[in-house]
């Protein structure tokens, strides 16, 4: 049911800048449905894993208030043209998604 | 290992560092799993229990610390956030939202080569103080920026 996560990664000299955005509707628990009255359950993502070419290199640990549709950027030292970021989320509910990108030349 | 050595400092209370620093210990380093969820931490309501549940309740102000937020944020359902860490070591970077309901919004833990640097886009009740809180080296540094927000974002 995830959506896909849309990642670039790009590297200027030997540092590799990610832009990561996940597709998550990242709820409270504080809103209410506007039809039933009734609080949305909470459902957010808690860990985001970031690896590149296997190692990891971020563990992120998130509460919902991170937005809906969460972004994450962030620089690895050390990269190059080719190499291989893999960004994996869980949720609260279990679900989970990876996605994977070769590094490109910026600009 | 550096991974079992940052469990250990983590760790709240010895039995939870324990466990950690034992699951951190089976596993190899290339293939070590995202922490724990730290659950404490995140359902803490005030910023100093959420502080503690990190270790990080005696932090040291630094100015190597960049927080690159709006003055006014808006939508407090989108608010933009940098942060730079200048401090050599950074090891872990902690975001805290002074007056959200859970004020705990996120942390980051950097290994193999990544910097000390994360963009993330938080939700934010009203205006209040947001603080990083870097760990580097065991020691904990913190900067803060007031963001003024005009539409609270939690219920919306």
């Amino acid at each position: 049911m995830a959506e896909p996560t849309k990642i670039r990664a790009q590297v200027t000299g030997d540092v590799v800048e990610v832009k990561a955005l996940m597709n998550h509707p990242m709820e409270t628990g504080q809103r209410q449905d506007p039809k039933t009255g009734q609080k949305v359950p909470v459902h957010f993502i808690q860990t985001v894993t970031c690896t590149l070419n296997g190692k990891t290199v971020l563990d992120a640990q998130m509460s919902q208030a991170i937005s809906k549709n969460p972004f994450l950027g962030f620089k690895i030292k050390g990269g190059k043209v080719g190499d291989k970021v893999v960004i994996t989320w869980v949720d609260n509910k279990g679900d989970k998604r990876s996605d994977e990108v070769a590094v490109t030349a910026a600009g | 290992m550096n991974q079992l050595r940052r469990a250990l400092l983590k760790g709240s209370g010895a039995a939870g560092a324990l466990a950690v620093a034992a699951a951190a210990g089976l596993l190899r380093p290339s293939q070590v799993l995202a922490s724990e969820w730290n659950k404490t931490g995140f359902d803490a309501k005030t910023a100093e229990d959420a502080l503690k549940s990190i270790g990080a309740s005696a932090t040291s102000n630094s100015n190597d610390i960049v927080i690159k937020a709006p003055d006014i944020a808006e939508n407090g359902a989108v608010v933009p956030i940098e942060v730079t860490s200048k401090i050599p070591g950074t090891q872990s970077i902690a975001l805290v939202a002074d007056k959200n309901p859970f004020p705990l919004v996120a942390t980051f833990n950097m290994s193999n080569g990544a910097e000390g640097y994360v963009s993330v886009r938080i939700k934010m009740g009203q205006s209040s103080n947001v603080r990083a809180v870097v760990n580097a080296g065991g020691k904990h540094y913190a900067a803060t920026k007031e963001v003024k927000v005009t539409i609270g974002g939690c219920g919306g």
